[in-house]
């Protein structure tokens, strides 16, 4: 075949079974035994087919002739080894380049078939659960131990305030409270517009539309202002704790810290979890005081009670104890969502996989742990009187 | 017969022409110009932070250049030519980054795969993962090596796997970025011997950056100096130490550069 059609067929990649796929014929040789010819282009790009039809073909087969072949390259080289070693045959016809190609790729041993052995289900799945339960401890464990180490961290701040990380404090502030301004006061704005123009079409059946401010105030302050927040803030930093402490974690920046004797407890927990609980207090009031502007705005369209006079009705029928309510809650969420997120994200261990699954625990834990205790508080301050 | 990755012809492998990289206001390339020939190892070399990095991205198509010609194998890869032809050309080439860059979500078995399913998605599984060992195999690793995660395997190792990634389709052309940084003396030499006799044997055209100077001196058949933003100079290391410029006088004449001579001529003699 003239050289220059080859390297049309080779360079444009165009897949011709006519010309370019790789044949063998096997010959009757007589006294030198069988013979298989093989030829064409023996590339990764064609030898598919010739690879399935060597490996169901029935020997024996004693000389291999590659004086057909027309290209070969590492794969094809390896299936003609693999081939002449399963025969026990000669190869014969190879150009000196692909003889070297041959005696290299023939220097490696054989190569098993090292498929790792997958369990049967009724074995794995026991196994999966087994390795579970076994871990939860384990898990138990870390968190207890990661608590003793922010004791500790926080111990040894107090003892040398001059090491206390302010710039990552004001920092982590910034990106915990200040930038989550404009997302939550949206989110808060239009949860306060939905409650009262909910609420005020099920309260005038009763003709109690004015109470339409006593569940607003009331709602928002006490309940959903902190709780929405908090799991904003889940979403928004406790997430972006868990990544970013993990992908330092796999990039060995924590480790790094360790060695020159920085506690990565102290510089990189300690001020996500106090710009947590802090911001979480004033975004919780933020939000609360926004859904009440939001349900004031309704009150104005809809219900014709004056938007002054809305926010004025709030100081009469909300209780005081409310804004406390929430003011208590505030905090504790944001040190769960702190928590969770600084916790997971040192967990990280291995690849990047690692790093959004731990960012996917530390969410959902978080949001999770956060609902469950405000079923408790809310148990809990009715019980105290604050009802 | 012709060995896959056996130059076609005398054309040159890749042409850089008057490229220009910039970042802001600072230009890494002011006008450099580069041949590399089918068939042969160069090795780039130049101070940190002269661009060696930038200029095997934007020759592989990652770092868009300002101004400048690139053709690989023949082709114009400036998006041109519409991305078939781009996915025709990455058929042909193979690239080891610096750390590997393995996908660590993968083993390394599974890692070699990633191009072969990528470009020949009909072949048979078990063929597929077949090759993928022997490619595995055929850098140097132990078998079992082909099961472990990225995360389990030292730094030498990821090399290997990286360069069994990039030789999974037979490439013509091979990229190394800095092979031999971080091995240890043993595993450098036995990795430059590797990236020699893959050349020998499969006609691989290898463009090498590295500072590793017994690697310049035992395998690169020619070096480009990259200094001042541009290529200063290309040939042999006695040609490039014959022109005498101070900054190749001082990297292949310092105590370092003349050991690595020294031992280069004990071998040979």
């Amino acid at each position: 075949m003239p050289e220059r059609a080859l390297r049309g067929a080779r360079n444009s990649h165009t897949f011709n079974p006519m010309q370019s796929a790789a044949q063998h014929v096997l010959i009757d040789g007589g006294a030198d035994g069988t013979r298989l010819a093989l030829s064409g282009q023996l590339t990764l790009a064609h030898i598919g087919p010739l690879e399935v039809a060597l490996r169901a073909m029935e020997g024996p087969v004693r000389v291999v002739d590659l004086a057909g072949v027309e290209e070969i390259d590492t794969v094809g080289a390896y299936v003609v080894c693999r081939l002449a070693r399963l025969h026990d045959s000669r190869i014969t016809g190879a150009s000196p380049e692909a003889g070297r190609l041959l005696a290299a790729v023939r220097e490696i041993d054989k190569v098993g078939d090292n498929h790792p052995h997958r369990l049967p289900v009724w074995e794995r799945v026991p196994t999966k659960l087994g390795e579970h339960v076994f871990h939860a401890r384990s898990g138990i464990y870390g968190v207890v131990a990661f608590f003793g180490q922010i004791l500790i961290g926080a111990g040894s701040l107090l003892r040398h305030p001059t090491r206390f990380p302010l710039k990552a404090l004001v920092h982590q502030m910034e990106l915990v409270g200040v930038s989550a301004l404009p997302i939550i006061g949206l989110m808060s704005f239009l949860i306060g517009i939905v409650i009262a123009q909910q609420g005020s079409v099920q309260l005038e059946q009763f003709g109690a539309e004015a109470l339409t401010v006593n569940l607003v105030g009331r709602i928002t302050l006490r309940e959903l202002g902190v709780l929405m927040t908090a799991i904003m803030v889940a979403g928004r930093s406790g997430s972006a704790f868990a990544a970013q402490l993990g992908t330092m974690k796999l990039t060995e920046e924590i480790d790094a810290m360790r060695t020159i004797g920085i506690s990565p407890i102290e510089v990189l927990v300690i001020p996500r979890i106090l710009a947590a609980t802090f911001m979480m207090i004033l975004l919780g009031f933020y939000a609360s005081v926004v859904a009440i502007i939001g349900g004031a705005v309704v009150g104005q369209a809809s219900l014709g009670i004056n938007f002054v006079t809305f926010l004025l009705r709030i100081q009469e029928v909300v209780p005081t104890h409310d804004l406390w309510v929430g003011l208590i809650k505030a905090p504790v969420f944001g040190l769960i969502v702190a928590l969770a997120g600084c916790y997971n994200g040192l967990q990280v261990r291995g690849n990047s996989e690692e790093v959004g699954r731990r960012t996917t625990m530390a969410v959902v834990s978080a949001i999770f742990a956060v609902i469950v205790l405000d079923a408790f508080f809310a148990v809990f301050f009715t019980e105290v009187g604050w009802g | 017969m012709r060995i896959n990755a056996h130059p076609d012809d005398d054309s040159p492998a890749i042409v850089v022409e008057g490229l220009v990289n910039r970042f802001g206001d600072f230009t890494v390339h002011d006008g450099l110009d580069l041949t590399v020939r089918r068939g042969e190892i160069l090795g780039v070399v130049g101070g940190s932070g002269s661009g060696k990095s930038v200029l095997m991205r934007s020759i592989i198509g990652l770092q868009t250049p300002a101004e400048g010609r690139i053709g690989v194998l023949g082709r114009n890869l400036r998006g041109e030519e519409g991305d078939e032809a781009d996915r025709d050309v990455r058929a042909r080439w193979g690239v080891l980054f610096q750390g590997g860059a393995l996908f660590s979500t993968l083993s390394v078995g599974e890692n070699v795969e990633v191009p072969i399913k990528q470009f020949y998605p009909d072949l048979d599984p078990a063929f597929r993962a077949e090759i993928a060992r022997y490619k595995v195999m055929l850098t140097g690793l132990p078998e079992d090596a082909v099961q472990k995660y990225p995360a389990e395997l030292s730094g030498g190792m990821k090399k290997r796997a990286g360069l069994a990634r990039a030789l999974a389709l037979d490439p013509e052309l091979l990229f190394l970025d800095e092979p031999t940084a971080g091995l240890d003396p043993i595993g450098a030499a036995k990795f430059d011997r590797l990236t020699r006799e893959l050349q020998e044997t499969l006609g691989l055209t290898v463009f090498l950056i590295t500072h590793d100077l017994d690697t310049l001196y035992e395998i690169c058949d020619r070096v480009a100096v990259i200094a001042d933003k541009r290529i200063i100079s290309v040939g042999t290391i006695p040609e490039l130490i014959a022109t005498g410029h101070p900054w190749i006088e001082e990297y292949f004449n310092g105590p370092r550069g003349r050991s690595a001579h020294d031992a280069h001529m004990q071998g040979e003699a």
